[in-house]
Formats: C-alpha cells, sequence, structure tokens
C-alpha cells in the first residue's frame, strides 16, 4: 500500500518529464538528452532564491520563468541549425549541451549536496493508527502534475496558437504554406516542454537533495516513461511514467536493497519494450489520438 | 530562351482578362548540381486557370515549390499582383493572396477534418463561422465528417479538404500540385468542375500542375508545357489539345 | 587488399602518352603514390610496418619524457583504446553508444577482480586478466548489441544512456564483490625482470612502477589500433560502411543487418573492456564514481572532435581529453576559481565542443581537414589538366 502510494507520486513526476521529452520530440524529432540539465539548472536558480530568504512560490515561478527562456534560447540557438538533418548530429548537440550546462551548475552552484526545501509537510497523513507514505507534499506533487497537464490539453485542444504548435508539429511544410509561423511556434514548444522539465525538476527536488547530476536518473526513468507510451502520445507518456513509477517503488520495497537496482530495473524496463513492442505499449490505439 | 514573348502574345488573345496575378520570369534554380528550372517565364491570369503540363522530372512541382518560397531559386523573380514575392517569406505568402495545396494532399493527418479547415485560417485572426459554413457547403461530403480524424478519410475527400482549406484564406491565386494523383476519373471530373465554376464566379486565378494533361487540358484556359526545367510552349489550352505532334512528343497521349 | 592504392591504376595510364585530358588530370596524384611507393602493397604488411615505427616512436617518447608526462599516456593510451573502439561503431557503423562508461567499467572490474589474489598468491599472468577483461567486456557487448541491432539515433542514444546510468548500481547492490560505493583499489601488477633489464639498456632510466604501466597501455594501444585498422580496411570494414550508408541496398544485397550491427557492437565493446583493464592498473582504482556518464560522454567528444570512424582522429581526440584538462583548470585557477569548480571546467568545455563540431565541423577535426586537401588537390589537379590541354 505505502509502496503504491510512493510509487503514484513519483510516477506522476516521471509522467511529467517524459511529456516535456514527448512534446520535443512530437514537433522536432529530437530526444532532448539535455532536459534534466536544464532542468537542474532552474532548480539551482531557485535554490539560490530559495536561500536569500524569498518564498518557494517566489523561487518556483522565477524557476518556471527561466526553464521557458531557457528552452527558447536553446532551441532557437543550437537546436535550429540541426533541424531536420542527419539524427545523429541532433543526438550529439543535446548530449553536448547536457554536460556543458551540468558542469556551468557545478561551475557557479559548487558539486556539493544542497537540501531542497518542499512547500509542504512529509510526513505521512495519519490513518487509523498508522502514518502512510502519503505526505501533503505528495498531494502537492500530484496537484501540480495534474493541473499542468490539464492547462496543457487546454493549450493544444481549445486555443489558436495550440493548433497552431499541432500543426507545425505535425505537417511542418503544410503549416508554413498556411501561413503558420512554424519557426515561432516550435521555439514556443521548446519553452514549453522546458517548463514542465523544470517543474518535474523541483518536485523531485523537494524535500530531497541537490547536485549538479542530480536529474541524471530523473533523465533516464523520463525516456522509459515515454518510450513505454510510444514517444509520441502525451496520454502514453503519463501511463508509461505512472507505470514506471509503480514498478520501480514496487522494485525499491519489495526487494532486498532494492534501492540499488532501481536504476537497473528501468534499464532491462526499457530493452524489453524496446525489443517486443518498440512502438510502445500502446502502439496501435494510443499513437493516432492525441 | 524560352519565348519570353509568349505570354504578352496571349494576353492580346485572351479577350477579357483583368490582367496578371502571378508572373514568373526567368526562374531557375537547382538542387546541388541539378538544374531544376532553366529560366522559366509564365504568367497567370485572373479568372483563368492556367496548367502547367509536362512528363515526371519536367520540373512542375520543382516550379510551384520555387514559386510559394519552399526551394529559393538562384536567379529570376516572382511578381504577385505587381508586387516582388521572390524573397518573401514562405509563411507570408498565403496572407499576400496566394494558396499553395503542395502535392500528395497535404492534410495534416493527426487534426481532425474541422481543425485542418481552422488551420487555414489561423493567419486570418477570428474569422465568422459563416465562411466555415461556405466552404462546408462547397464540399457537402467533408462537412459530414468534420469531426473524424483526417487520416480517416479518402483520397477525393483529402483533396477537396486541402483545397477547401485554402480557399477559406480567400486568395487571389491558387496553386495546386497533381490534384489529380491517384483519384478516380468520377472525382477528378467533380473537383475540376468545382474549379471552374469558382474561377468563373469570383475571378479567381488557378495555377494547376499537372501529369494529367488530357484532364487539365479539358479545364484549363492555358497550357504550359516544361520539359527538362524550360518552358517548351505556352498556349491556349484548346490549341495545345489540338495540336497532335506536340501531346505525343511531350504530353503522352 | 590494394583498395586504398586506386591511383595505381592511373600510374599506368601515364606510362601511355597522356591522350585525353583526364589521364593527365590523374597524373599529379599518380605521382604523389608514386613518392610512396617503397610502402608494400598488402595492407597488412603496411599496416605491420607502421606499427613497428609507431612502435619505436613510443619507446623514444616514452624514454625522453618525464614519470609524469608517462602517467599521462598510459591514460591517453586508456582513452584512446576506448574511443578506438567507439569510433569504429559510431563512425563506420552509424551507431552511437552512450554505455561505453559501463563496458570499461566490466573491464575494470573484471580487471580487479582477477589481481585481488591472497598474499603470498600469485595472480595470472597480466597479458591473460586484460585479455579476459576484453573477454567480459565482449560478452556483455554482445548482449547490449542483441538489443542496440535493433535501435538506431534517439532511441539507441536512450538506451545507451540507461545502461550507463543503470549498470553501476550493480556493483554496489553487490557490494560484497564489488566493495559498493567504495569500489576496489586495484593492486598495481610489478613490472617483471626483463623490463627492468630492457629499459636499462635501451635509456639507463630507473624502471619505475609508472613506467611499466605506461608501457603496458601503449602497448595495448597499439595492438588494438593495429587490428582495428587491419579491420577498417578489410571486408568487414566496407560492409560496416555500406550497413551505415545504404542500409537499403546492403540488405537486397544478401547482407544481415543486425548481425553486422551486433558484430560492431561486440567489436567495439571488446576494445571498451581492454580500456577497462587498462584503466583499472593505471588508476589503481574500480568504483562506481569513476564510470559515469561523463566518461562516456568524453569518449563520444574524443571521436566527434577528431571526425567520426577516423582512428587517427580518435587518438588525437582522446590526447585531448589528457591534456586539455589541466590546461582549463590552470586557466581556471587563474580566473580566481576554486579548484573543485576549475575541475568542472573540462566537461564544460567538452560539451562546448560537441555542440560547437556539430554546427560548425560535423567531419571533426581530421575529417575537415582531410576535406580541405582533398579540395585543395582536385583544384590541382584541374589546373594541371587545364594546363595540359591548353599546351595540346
Amino acid at each position: 500500500m505505502n509502496v503504491t502510494l510512493t510509487g503514484l507520486t513519483e510516477g506522476m513526476v516521471y509522467a511529467a518529464f517524459a511529456l516535456a521529452l514527448v512534446l520535443i520530440w512530437r514537433s522536432t524529432r529530437i530526444v532532448n538528452f539535455a532536459q534534466g540539465s536544464m532542468a537542474a539548472a532552474t532548480a539551482f536558480i531557485a535554490l539560490s532564491l530559495i536561500q536569500n530568504g524569498q518564498s518557494y512560490w517566489v523561487a518556483l515561478i522565477v524557476a518556471l520563468a527561466s526553464g521557458f527562456v531557457l528552452g527558447a534560447v536553446v532551441e532557437r540557438v543550437v537546436i535550429r541549425p540541426v533541424e531536420g538533418g542527419p539524427e545523429l548530429n541532433a543526438v550529439i548537440v543535446t548530449l553536448g549541451l547536457f554536460v556543458a550546462i551540468q558542469a556551468l551548475i557545478a561551475i557557479i552552484w559548487g558539486s556539493s549536496f544542497e537540501s531542497f526545501p518542499a512547500p509542504f509537510g512529509l510526513e505521512g497523513f495519519q490513518v487509523g493508527d498508522s502514518r502512510i507514505a502519503f505526505t501533503p507534499n505528495s498531494v502537492f506533487v500530484i496537484g501540480a502534475v495534474v493541473v499542468t497537464m490539464a492547462l496543457l490539453i487546454a493549450l493544444f485542444r481549445f486555443t489558436r496558437v495550440g493548433l497552431a504548435m499541432r500543426a507545425s508539429a505535425f505537417g511542418q511544410e503544410v503549416a508554413r504554406l498556411l501561413g503558420v509561423k512554424v519557426g515561432r511556434m516550435l521555439t514556443l514548444g521548446w519553452a514549453l516542454a522546458a517548463v514542465v522539465g523544470s517543474l518535474a525538476g523541483l518536485l523531485i527536488a523537494g524535500g530531497e537533495f541537490v547536485y549538479p547530476a542530480y536529474m541524471d536518473s530523473l533523465i533516464v526513468f523520463g525516456f522509459v516513461a515515454a518510450v513505454l507510451g510510444g514517444l509520441d502520445s502525451p496520454v502514453g507518456a503519463i501511463v508509461g511514467g505512472l507505470i514506471l513509477g509503480l514498478a520501480l517503488s514496487y522494485v525499491s520495497g519489495y526487494v532486498e536493497r532494492g534501492s540499488a537496482l532501481v536504476n537497473v530495473s528501468a534499464l532491462v524496463i526499457l530493452m524489453v519494450v524496446l525489443l517486443v513492442r518498440p512502438g510502445g505499449l500502446f502502439a496501435s490505439s494510443v499513437a493516432r489520438r492525441a | 530562351m524560352a519565348e519570353p514573348h509568349g505570354a504578352t502574345a496571349l494576353s492580346a488573345r485572351g479577350g477579357a482578362t483583368t490582367g496578371p496575378v502571378l508572373e514568373v520570369e526567368g526562374l531557375t534554380s537547382s538542387y546541388g548540381p541539378v538544374r531544376a528550372l532553366d529560366g522559366v517565364s509564365l504568367r497567370a491570369d485572373a479568372g483563368r486557370i492556367t496548367a502547367v503540363l509536362g512528363a515526371n522530372g519536367a520540373g512542375k512541382t520543382t516550379l510551384l515549390r520555387t514559386i510559394s518560397g519552399l526551394v529559393r531559386p538562384t536567379s529570376g523573380t516572382v511578381r504577385l499582383n505587381g508586387e516582388d514575392i521572390t524573397k518573401a517569406p514562405v509563411e507570408a505568402m498565403v496572407g499576400k493572396g496566394m494558396a499553395h495545396v503542395p502535392e500528395g494532399r497535404g492534410v495534416i493527418a493527426e487534426l481532425t477534418v474541422d481543425e485542418n479547415l481552422r488551420v487555414g485560417s489561423l493567419f486570418r485572426g477570428k474569422v465568422g463561422k459563416d465562411e466555415f459554413d461556405r466552404i462546408y457547403d462547397l464540399f457537402p461530403r467533408i462537412a459530414e465528417r468534420r469531426n473524424n480524424h483526417a487520416h480517416t478519410l479518402s483520397g477525393g475527400e483529402r483533396q477537396m479538404l486541402v483545397i477547401g482549406r485554402a480557399l477559406l484564406a480567400n486568395p487571389r491565386i491558387l496553386l495546386l500540385d497533381e490534384p489529380s494523383l491517384g483519384l478516380a476519373p468520377r472525382i477528378v471530373a467533380q473537383i475540376f468542375g468545382l474549379l471552374r465554376q469558382l474561377v468563373d464566379r469570383e475571378g479567381l486565378s488557378v495555377l494547376l500542375v499537372e501529369q494529367n494533361a488530357r484532364s487539365a487540358l479539358s479545364v484549363a484556359d492555358v497550357g504550359v508545357v516544361l520539359n527538362l526545367g524550360r518552358v517548351v510552349v505556352t498556349d491556349d489550352a484548346r490549341t495545345l489539345m489540338a495540336d497532335e505532334d506536340l501531346r505525343h512528343a511531350y504530353l503522352g497521349f | 587488399m590494394t583498395d586504398s592504392q586506386t591511383p595505381s591504376g592511373a600510374g599506368a595510364a601515364t606510362d601511355e602518352a597522356p591522350v585525353t585530358a583526364t589521364a593527365a588530370a590523374n597524373a599529379p596524384s599518380a605521382q604523389a603514390t608514386g613518392g610512396r611507393s617503397f610502402l608494400p602493397k598488402s595492407t597488412l604488411l603496411r599496416h605491420l610496418l607502421v606499427l613497428v615505427v609507431c612502435a619505436v616512436g613510443a619507446v623514444i617518447l616514452l624514454e625522453s619524457t618525464s614519470p609524469f608526462r608517462n602517467s599521462q599516456f598510459a591514460t591517453l593510451s586508456y582513452y584512446a583504446i576506448a574511443a578506438g573502439g567507439l569510433t569504429l561503431l559510431t563512425g563506420l557503423n552509424g551507431q552511437i553508444s552512450l554505455g561505453h562508461g559501463a563496458l570499461m567499467a566490466v573491464g575494470a572490474y573484471t580487471t580487479a577482480l582477477m589481481l585481488d589474489v591472497e598474499r603470498g598468491e600469485d595472480p595470472l599472468p597480466l597479458p591473460l586478466i586484460l585479455l579476459l577483461a576484453a573477454l567480459a567486456a565482449t560478452v556483455v557487448g554482445a548482449i547490449v548489441g542483441v538489443a542496440a541491432a535493433r535501435l538506431h539515433g534517439p532511441y539507441l542514444a536512450g538506451a545507451t544512456l540507461a545502461l550507463a546510468v543503470g549498470l553501476p548500481g550493480l556493483a554496489i547492490y553487490f557490494h560484497d564483490t564489488f566493495g559498493g560505493e567504495q569500489g576496489m583499489t586495484v593492486r598495481a601488477p610489478r613490472a617483471p625482470e626483463w623490463f627492468t633489464s630492457f629499459i636499462d639498456t635501451v635509456s639507463g632510466n630507473p624502471a619505475s612502477g609508472t613506467k611499466w604501466l605506461a608501457y603496458v597501455g601503449v602497448v595495448c594501444l597499439l595492438i588494438t589500433y593495429f587490428f582495428l585498422a587491419n579491420l577498417v580496411r578489410s571486408r568487414i570494414g566496407r560492409t560496416w560502411r555500406a550497413v551505415r550508408d545504404q542500409d537499403v541496398a546492403a540488405e537486397l544485397a544478401g547482407i544481415n543487418l543486425g548481425t553486422w550491427r551486433v558484430l560492431a557492437f561486440t567489436v567495439s565493446a571488446c576494445a571498451a573492456g581492454l580500456a577497462g583493464g587498462v584503466l583499472a592498473i593505471v588508476v589503481r582504482l574500480a568504483a562506481p564514481s569513476g564510470f559515469t556518464l561523463v566518461l562516456s560522454l568524453s569518449l563520444l567528444t574524443a571521436i566527434v572532435l577528431g571526425g567520426l570512424g577516423s582512428l587517427l582522429g580518435a587518438l588525437l581526440g582522446s590526447a585531448l581529453l589528457v591534456f586539455l584538462p589541466p590546461f582549463v583548470t590552470d586557466l581556471g585557477t587563474e580566473w580566481g576559481l576554486n579548484s573543485t569548480e576549475a575541475a568542472q571546467l573540462a566537461p564544460f568545455v567538452y560539451g562546448v565542443v560537441l555542440v560547437a563540431a556539430m554546427l560548425f565541423a560535423p567531419a571533426g577535426f581530421v575529417g575537415t581537414i582531410r576535406m580541405r586537401w582533398l579540395t585543395m588537390r582536385a583544384k590541382r589537379a584541374m589546373a594541371a589538366s587545364a594546363g595540359s590541354t591548353s599546351r595540346g
């Protein structure tokens, strides 16, 4: 029970991070391996603010905003030239960003472990006479991810910008011919994805320690979750994130010293999915719906 | 080179035209070392259908793509309503009154029919419901399926959707790339008939690229025959139809 | 086996009168090969000759430099061995791998385990241990390769990324065997008698442990590159290139793409394993912290910078991995960074280099220079042919 609750909470964060990867993959066919470092950078910005006496909420908003700017700048400056080129080149560029940003964080903020505050309590709720592993902060984490997803759905479904972004993602050339400013939409897509990624980075950091490489595992988990869902489908990414969250939680909860095996388990799950159902778990049913 | 006086000769013969909407002069463009267009000149007038004909690889698609800016020419100019648009960005073309329906239908499969139409109206800001209704009236078959995903449409329905979407931009000129490709003759006749109506009624100009020369010439006013990137002849559609040698040599029927 | 000697046909043409402009155009390049004609025709023999020259060069280099430089060369050799394998995989076969750091870990831990014997007992001979290290990584590489053969681009990058992040976890889980977070200290093998006397006769320098390790590294490097260079020039290498550039055509020609991709991954993993073995004895430690993602990414930097698919490029790129960090770290401290901050400048530079290389010189260092040279040669040939036609 406790293990399941933890798994769901973590799964929500993986889902958010996977969603950020999927948003970018859909529009530019690039997996942004730098997503984790970018999110870590915004988390350190938030941490600086908090350490200087600002409230968590101010820090959160500034971090998300800086994620937006960072995403837009990255797309404009280094991604635009490799868009549509050989896929290996784009992969290498995002990997380069990944190392460079991570090193930059270490240069600016140092490599030591810093504790990152959580906005709500980390003590489990009282049910009957036992405490469960579900905390006020878990409620916040799940709520934040659900609200973000609802906002994204509303944006894509009901607004003109959202329609333009979807058109740019699925039919670049047609969209341009129809007068949609595709370049601007791709930049916006990267910026939004970076905001979602940044949110995931801040949520996972809450009540834990952060260091420059703290997102390394999350980029793997996010990727695995996204591939589980087919890499193309936002709904798939969310479901994939939840499945992965539960699976990893069971491994670390029920296997002796299982926490050391979490990363390996993610690797095994990824391999099995890629070999058995390369299109993701819901390849046939979900892929077209989003 | 490619009969630069051909166009002027035509307008003299044409009678009641309201002047050129699109003028292309000496357009040259290459893919790497291969020259796809070699000094192409032509014009498209209001209230007329101009058909560009020629075999596979004659440069027809490249011509349309160069006109709308998807391919940048190495030399030559493109004028729309007298304005030089050779260097204008692709995204700006539709705002200037040129709608390009690319080869292979150009529907966005992941969006619904209604969303596809709405993408076509995005650049104009808010567009009234009556304008969508006008398009749906024009193509009742896609009206029935407006909430379906575009990938469920048949080839003919897709063609109707993309033409309808282009019309939603209220263009002065419509560039159509192989609209008959893979469609049953009945559907082709239906679509061409509709185009003819729009052109006659609303003074639209159509630049039609077709490999199916027979159908195209039956609906067009003017034919331009392209071979290996050069204009071979520009003439009245009926004259071209009647020229048996030319038909055998370049049009394959 | 004379596929690199294409101009030899043109050489024959020059014996006859250069009647056509094209024959004349080939003439300068024919003369160029004429200048190298003392090299044996067989690729194998030519590579052997290069090997001997390099070996002699390496001895001179190691004997004329300080112990500190010697240890840097030892470091260079394990980077270069791994990068050589990776450049074969990525450059020749078009597969990316972020998991080579993990494969090096396999080799390193194998070596550490083999050298971890009771006091008084003798471990296996060093060459055998290194061979086993390579073998262990080969086995793991073959397994990963089977999975990787069906993936491409971002999928492969993601899967191998998961490998790089996941595999060190096993060392922590089985901490009784592998020493957990602290890792295993490696007892460095002693230099044998014959080595001491060899060094004594060559240079009279003291045969220190560092020197022995540097020699072990360099010998492994030379052997690896000799094998890889022959492989690249062989039918196998050509098939890999075909799989990379023309997968459809290759498949139609009866080449089983999967098999060849697995083979490439396996060979590449073998090199990584050997590199890991050398690393273990040079660093004297096998610990999870030594095989982070940054290691895999620095290898990638080395081969991208040198130009994908070029062994010489991989060597130069690896040299940069060794000699650049002290340089930029010094620069960093000069600018007022503290030592831990300055240490991060090197990975920062790697990242920037990866991005910049893709944006400005996707062919890499060696590739760009080679391209310049070829264009220049082509231009000169054109000029020569123009001259000869005007004369004729």
